[in-house]
């Protein structure tokens, strides 16, 4: 095995797991749900990234592992795109549970620059049918 | 030089799933320890692909696969179920 890719292996090997150290630390440290949240979906998985790109200059440029192989591209293809699904659903799980969050309210509505907003919005120029009810959405 | 760099990554990957495992035991709600089951399925991908470097065999990829796919439908399952009270409505 040349010398020059161990030393790739060897960098994209610690640096991945230099990453997921950092993201499973912040599990760890936050304060926070909505902050604990951010460390193993981003930082865990670019650090599985790494070690499955380091695996993957490995098993291609080994000569004593014969053929090409593609499993790699195949695990880091699915983790990439399952990744972000699963944080979007613990992430809407926590926002309808109303999880409260550091150096904030539960509820978004009761900040103070929407109380402000909504205060001085003037009504009374208008009639009943105008005045949204907010259930516009659905 | 490449034993030596597997072995402090398997030593660093050891350490974040035991930080894993804290969160998972002192998470203070439900899904804190989802979220830390999360974490540990990826981790546990890695440490498996370090495993195989350090074996220079290829015979775990279809386990790392297989836990990629099932970690990703236990999450969504899990998240689901917290959310609405059921997983298929």
């Amino acid at each position: 095995m040349a010398f020059w890719l161990e030393i790739v292996v060897s960098f994209f090997l610690v640096a991945g797991a230099a990453f997921a150290l950092i993201g499973s630390w912040g599990l760890v440290k936050l304060d926070d749900f909505y902050m604990r949240l951010h460390g193993p979906t981003k930082a865990t998985t670019l650090g599985l990234g790494g070690i499955l790109l380091a695996s993957a200059l490995y098993f291609n440029f080994n000569p004593d592992v014969a053929g090409v192989s593609i499993h790699e591209v195949l695990i880091t293809i699915f983790l990439f795109i399952t990744a972000p699904v699963s944080a979007h659903m613990m992430a809407k799980t926590a926002l309808q549970k109303h999880f409260d969050y550091v150096g904030g309210q539960q509820d978004p509505l009761n900040h103070p620059r929407n109380v402000h907003t909504i205060q001085e919005h003037d009504l009374s120029g208008m009639d009943e049918s105008q005045i949204p009810d907010g259930d516009e959405e659905e | 030089m490449l034993e030596w760099a597997n072995i402090i990554a398997i030593v660093m990957m050891t350490l974040s799933l035991l930080m894993n495992m804290w969160r998972m035991a002192a998470g203070p709600r439900t899904l804190d320890r989802v979220v830390a089951l999360d974490t540990m399925y990826i981790n546990a991908i890695a440490l498996i692909i370090l495993f195989e470097i350090y074996l220079d065999s290829v015979l775990y990829f279809e386990a790392a696969l297989l836990i990629a796919m099932m970690g990703f439908v236990g999450t969504v399952a899990l998240s689901k179920y917290f959310l609405r009270g059921d997983i298929i409505e």
